[in-house]
């Protein structure tokens, strides 16, 4: 058998799966990663995410909890204190504000607090984000807020390939990571290229290069993004396209370095822009890039409304890729 | 007081001196913070000595801790080094936290002491995770978690004592039942007051005790402990119990009467002891005056060791909000 035919094939996967993957791999890995959280196990996850592992891996390693978010998130922290590298699946963002006392208060606090005495090496899973009508109480992206506490680290995979690795970094990191997946990437297929055996959890990637304007954008806004830079590249523009990946803390290397070049900033954040992300951002470009700036920098943000059911106010509430054009060929016509 | 323990001489001088450490510790810190030494907001102890010295008389060292911000006497009855912890109360960087935990964030990593936590109930669903741990890890390890009547009234009670009887882990709730939530009396907060019944809703078997009685305590701990060590499953300890000094340094006091304070005084558990031993031949004359030595050399030892310890480099100051490595 010759090399060129025994190499793995790309594989085309579902986000989900590669979320799958991830999990399964990481928990054959080490027995002391533990994946638990509310219907993970017998119910396959809320976005059957973990479908069949249970199965698989015994209902220790999936465990099912009851309805008690503060209860077992916390529980997920005291374990990571003592010795497991716990995955906790919270199923959407609005439910982690049930243990945001936790989260905030222990797991971000108490290796500072303890002098560097204890580490909270664990991963906290959660779906966040609009676009399945789920309104106000299921729909809303809420990590940037997250984003704002030091002593986490924030990621957001987008692409098919983080999906399916950022986690063992994740989980091998000494400090508490929180991972969002958006509700909408679930489905989205991807490729994963066998050479790719892992990723950072550091850095931006340009998913798009370009020179007219930079596009900063992460999680669910990532394929709007890209398909607003194509239409522009139809109309003459070149926009640069930087996927976050992470969010806290933010590689402000690669998105200076990307402004430096186009002399102009969009950020595009599914969260809402008051007190957010997008606008840390933008005050970090004002900072340290204002003399390499040609234009304003722009944002492209959720309505300030608490997302609504019905379908078509919910799309008007969200960053669309039109929006996102728009904005950006102001700014390069603009300017 | 009663004889199912094994009251040797050396271990009721052992309960006697562990209390009168945290007695006398705490009058330094009262007269320390007077003197602006240590600052930010401080609970003490005095009058709760029973409970904490009562349970971790019966805990091993592979057991694990979990306190609240009143955890001054947790930590010295654990063992925890009194000049490190009194460093820590003057913010120094020689402090068991280098000066960035205070008074209500003591954690020890060498004594499997999981803080000090200054959220109530906060400490309970981090106890259900640690029990967990040790059990996945095979520790035959049992975690205390202390916790004032206060923390009744949050969820994470519910869910932890419901999360460890589900999961059948080995945890040994203390109840530290000083009857004020700060000024909330007790019978104004929840509407079943028997604590140790409401254990019975999570199926978790629990028994209520004496916690001025130091004796009475470490009798109902060791059973529970060994409850716990056998069964695998939870058990929850109340123990009833009054705080002498006011909530923190900041409390007139309006909530309660001097004359109940005056009553539960007179149950002061080092008293009790002392002359219940010296009643029973099993203290010698001058021996409480030789501990009561031991014991402010000793605390005057810590004082001097705070007092010459240095401040954390200010260029420290980020150190730690996020970890290289996980402490092994």
């Amino acid at each position: 058998m010759s090399a060129a035919t025994s190499a793995p094939e790309p594989q085309r996967v579902t986000y989900r799966e590669a979320c799958k993957l991830a999990i399964r791999a990481a928990i054959l890995a080490d027995p002391r990663v533990v994946l638990m959280g509310e219907d993970v196990a017998r119910y396959g996850g809320c976005y059957a995410v973990t479908k069949g592992l249970a199965a698989e891996l015994g209902e220790d390693r999936i465990r099912d909890t009851p309805l008690s978010e503060a209860g077992f998130v916390g529980a997920g922290i005291g374990a990571a204190l003592a010795g497991l590298r716990p995955i906790v699946e919270i199923m959407t963002v609005n439910f982690s504000l049930l243990a945001l006392d936790q989260i905030v208060n222990s797991a971000a606090a108490i290796p500072h607090m303890s002098g560097g005495q204890f580490a909270v090496p664990l991963v906290i899973r959660m779906a966040t984000g609009a676009g399945r009508q789920l309104a106000a109480q299921h729909s809303h992206s809420l990590e940037g807020w997250y984003a704002h506490i030091p002593g986490l680290k924030i990621l957001a995979p987008a692409t098919v390939e983080d999906a399916r690795h950022m986690l063992q970094p994740a989980i091998d990191d000494p400090n508490p990571v929180l991972l969002f997946e958006h509700v909408m990437l679930y489905g989205e297929e991807g490729t994963l290229d066998p050479a790719v055996t892992g990723v950072d959890i550091v850095s931006a990637r340009i998913r798009r290069p370009g020179s007219d304007v930079t596009l900063v954008t992460y999680g669910g806004s990532l394929f709007k993004t890209l398909e607003a830079a194509e239409s522009l590249r139809q109309e003459g523009i070149e926009a640069e396209v930087i996927d976050l990946r992470v969010l806290r803390p933010l590689d402000m290397t690669t998105i200076l370095g990307s402004v430096a070049r186009t002399h102009r900033a969009v950020i595009v954040d599914e969260g809402w822009r008051s007190g957010s992300l997008s606008a840390e951002i933008a005050a970090r470009i004002g900072e340290a890039s204002f003399y390499d700036l040609d234009a304003p920098i722009r944002r492209v943000c959720s309505r300030e409304v608490p997302i609504p059911y019905a379908a078509h106010l919910e799309q008007a509430a969200l960053p669309q890729a039109p929006d996102i054009a728009a904005t950006a060929r102001a700014l390069v016509k603009g300017g | 007081m009663n004889g199912k323990l094994h009251l040797d001489h050396a271990h009721v001088r052992m309960l006697l001196r562990a209390m009168l450490r945290i007695r006398r510790f705490e009058e330094t810190c009262f007269e320390l913070y007077q003197r602006e030494k240590i600052r930010g907001f401080m609970h003490l102890y005095d009058g709760e000595e029973a409970v904490s010295v009562g349970v971790i008389a019966t805990l091993a060292a592979e057991d694990a801790i979990v306190a609240t911000y009143r955890e001054h006497g947790q930590a010295l009855a654990r063992g925890i080094d009194m000049k490190a912890l009194m460093a820590e109360l003057y913010g120094k960087q020689q402090g068991v936290c280098r000066g960035r935990g205070g008074s209500m964030h003591i954690f020890d990593r060498t004594h499997r002491f999981y803080g000090g936590n200054a959220i109530v109930g906060g400490g309970l669903p981090l106890a259900v995770g640690i029990a967990m741990a040790d059990k996945a890890l095979g520790r035959n390890a049992v975690t205390a978690c202390f916790f004032g009547e206060g923390a009744v009234d949050e969820g994470s009670f519910h869910e932890s004592m419901n999360l460890a009887s589900l999961w059948r882990l080995p945890v040994l709730f203390v109840c530290e039942n000083n009857r004020y939530a700060m000024g909330m009396a007790l019978d104004r907060a929840e509407a079943e007051t028997d604590i140790a019944r409401k254990a019975a809703g999570y199926r978790v078997g629990s028994e209520a005790v004496d916690g001025m009685d130091v004796v009475a305590v470490e009798i109902a701990a060791r059973r529970a402990v060994a409850a716990v060590r056998e069964s695998g499953a939870p058990r929850l300890l109340e123990c009833h119990t009054y705080r002498f000094r006011a909530h923190s340094m900041f409390d007139a006091q309006l909530y309660r009467s001097k004359q109940e304070i005056e009553t539960w005084r007179e149950k002061d558990p080092i008293r009790r002891l002392h002359s219940w031993l010296a009643g029973n031949g099993l203290l010698h004359a001058d021996e409480l005056a030789r501990i009561e030595a031991d014991v402010a050399a000793e605390v005057a030892g810590a004082v001097a060791f705070a007092e010459a310890g240095e401040w954390e480099p200010v260029a420290e100051l980020e150190r730690f909000t996020l970890m290289d490595q996980v402490p092994q």
